[in-house]
């Protein structure tokens, strides 16, 4: 694996191409060419409308899909061309996950869920690495839902386990795909808050696909994806409303 | 030592947990399985212990005899000359085992025999008063030849005892010649006749041989039967009654008699149990892949229904090998529970068989019992298949696409 650069960019896309049913009559491109760079620390909202291919390119950001062409520098190393196991370990070590539907496992408890990246990776849960999922957990505001199950817990709640899950790992880059999606506005608001305070206090670097134009306008940055070519790519002109909301 | 113990095993766990009723229904499908292929076994098993002990009761493992007497051929076979003959098969008489002192010994060493014990046997008449009766008379050394059928245990009345001029006799042959125990009665062998006193009766387990049978001392068989010096035959005891065959095929090589096993002098019985053991085999192979097909369609489900869950641990960065495995820990698991409760269920069978079901003297039928040894084969057989019928469900699961499988 390569030395990690912390000035290098984070991700760097290169003409990615990406194609469904590929031989077949039904095949369709989704990607159209789309180039992507992120820095360390940065903030993205990934708009656009529905069919656009924002899911697809945050899927093959998240190395869970595979461009059909193109190029992609994840920490400078080249991955398009890494084999199942190796994206796995690339996923595991460097990339949180939060999605539209919670997705979390119901058989487990929220700490559980949390801790669920530690016990993947290592076999077991230390004593650190359930501290570390308390802390997170209190710092998502669950400080009394820790023991109980996803069905036990609120939409806004979930979601906000979801996102103590993508952190416990302190990975560089967490993906988010519509994360406010499924919830009411003050669900909504609350969720956003609490990922850019997350992004102020430990300077993850956060891409979050998003429909909600309010919502992408307290980013940093917004790309927009139409047709499967990114439109425009801009930073945001106000960031004094980012975490009051 | 296994890394992926604490993952695999804690999903694994926890999904069997979820889908509880699932989980205790194959867990009891599985139980019933092993009981039935344990219950089996342990039925067969004693069923035929006990049919093979009473068989051998009352005959030894092995006979050693003198080659039966032929007919030399009238001249040698010329080359290219087809000549046709007809010869009368000759009378075999009464022939003692050439030099069985000396072979004894030599026999008895060997490590797959238990005992040896020479005996002289023949026909005979036994005469009270005006009652005769047809007898076969058996000259033998009580202690050895004790060692052989058990004949102490055999005693119905009177104490086995053979010191010269005593005979022990069939409690039916006695009831036929009016005999009871102290009582004297001829033996006769044509020109010999003996005068001996009754000692004990037996019963040897077949009705016919309760008629028949009368036990003397060595010399007094060899006197009535004018073999002086002479055993027509050593009965063998062997350490395992299934190797007996395989012993009797080494005795021939190596001595020039005649050497029958048990299994030659009962081949219906052998194939009856033969056949016995071949559809047990096919019954537990039946219930094995039954139980097999039982766990494979369940986690089959499970997979389907746990799609959604195996996309988020593969985003997470559970690899194809940590998903596979915990469709493997499920199978072993269910296999396992199963086992041991199925092994339960057995034991619990077993009781009920050998407590409800009875002969007429209010004795049970014969004695089943399950040997740990069975039950920890059973159980593992079950616990490897529980694995085996994963294996399918698992590659199914560990080869799901993550982004689809979240999709769903």
């Amino acid at each position: 694996m390569a030395a990690t650069d912390p000035t290098a960019a984070l991700i760097e896309l290169g003409d990615v191409h990406k194609s469904y049913n590929i031989g077949l009559p039904s095949e369709a491109e989704v990607l159209h060419g789309v180039g992507l760079r992120v820095l360390p620390g940065e903030f993205i909202a990934l708009m656009g409308p529905s069919g656009s291919g924002k899911s697809t390119l945050l899927n093959i950001v998240g190395l869970l899909e595979r461009m059909t062409s193109g190029s992609y520098l994840l920490q400078g190393e080249a991955v398009q061309h890494l084999d199942d196991s190796a994206l796995t370990l690339r996923r595991r070590n460097t990339l949180g996950f939060v999605f539209q539907f919670h997705h979390l496992l119901p058989a487990f408890s929220a700490l559980e869920n949390v801790t669920l990246p530690a016990l993947l990776s290592e076999g077991r849960v230390s004593s650190v690495q359930r501290e570390r999922a308390r802390e997170l957990l209190a710092a998502v505001g669950l400080v009394d839902a820790m023991a109980k199950r996803p069905s036990e817990l609120s939409g806004g709640m979930q979601q906000r386990v979801a996102i103590a899950r993508a952190l416990v790992m302190n990975p560089p880059l967490v993906l988010a795909d519509e994360p406010t999606g499924n919830l009411d506005t003050a669900s909504s608001d609350e969720v956003f808050v609490l990922l850019r305070r997350m992004h102020a206090e430990r300077g993850t670097s956060f891409v979050i696909v998003t429909h909600d134009s309010r919502l992408a306008r307290r980013c940093d940055r917004l790309v927009e994806l139409i047709d499967g070519r990114i439109s425009q790519d801009r930073a945001v002109a106000d960031p004094a409303v980012r975490i009051s909301g | 030592m296994f890394p992926w113990f604490g993952f695999e095993f804690r999903v694994a766990w926890r999904f069997l947990r979820e889908g509880r009723m699932q989980t205790v229904l194959i867990i009891v499908g599985v139980a019933a399985g092993v009981a039935v292929i344990a219950y089996i076994s342990a039925l067969i098993t004693g069923l035929q212990s006990n049919t093979v002990a009473k068989t051998l009761g009352s005959q030894a493992h092995i006979t050693l005899r003198a080659l039966d007497d032929v007919v030399a051929a009238a001249r040698p076979p010329t080359p290219g000359v087809t000549v046709l003959t007809e010869t009368q098969p000759r009378a075999q008489r009464l022939r003692s085992v050439a030099n069985w002192q000396a072979l004894l010994p030599l026999v008895e060493q060997r490590p797959s025999i238990a005992s040896v014990s020479p005996m002289v046997s023949g026909a005979g008449l036994a005469l009270r008063g005006e009652a005769t009766q047809a007898i076969a008379l058996m000259g033998v050394e009580l202690e050895r030849y004790d060692r052989i059928v058990g004949l102490r245990s055999k005693v119905v009345s009177g104490t086995a005892r053979l010191e010269p001029g005593e005979a022990i006799i069939g409690n039916e042959l006695a009831s036929n010649l009016g005999v009871r125990i102290g009582d004297r009665l001829t033996v006769s062998t044509g020109n010999v006749s003996d005068s001996v006193r009754v000692t004990a009766l037996v019963d040897l387990g077949v009705k016919d041989l309760n008629r028949r049978t009368v036990i003397v001392p060595l010399r007094a068989a060899q006197n009535l039967l004018g073999l002086p010096g002479g055993a027509t035959e050593l009965d063998l005891q062997v350490r395992d009654v299934w190797a007996a065959e395989a012993t009797a095929k080494a005795l021939r090589v190596e001595f020039p008699f005649k050497v029958e096993s048990w299994q030659e002098n009962n081949s219906q019985l052998v194939s009856a149990l033969n056949a016995q053991s071949v559809s047990t085999t096919v019954i537990r192979g039946v219930v094995l892949v039954v139980v097999v097909l039982g766990i494979a369609s369940v986690l089959v489900v499970s997979v389907v229904q746990k799609q959604r869950e195996i996309g988020i641990l593969r985003a997470m960065g559970a690899t194809r090998g940590q998903i596979l495995r915990v469709f493997l820990v499920q199978g072993a698991v269910v296999g396992a529970a199963g086992s041991v409760l199925g092994v339960v269920l057995a034991v619990l069978l077993i009781w009920l068989f050998t407590s409800l079901v009875r002969g007429a003297d209010g004795l049970p039928l014969f004695a089943i019992t399950l040997p740990v040894m069975t039950a920890l084969q059973v159980a593992l057989l079950s616990t490897v298949c529980g694995v085996l019928a994963a294996i399918a469900p698992a590659r199914r699961a560990a080869a799901l696409d993550p982004a689809q499988a979240m999709r769903i």
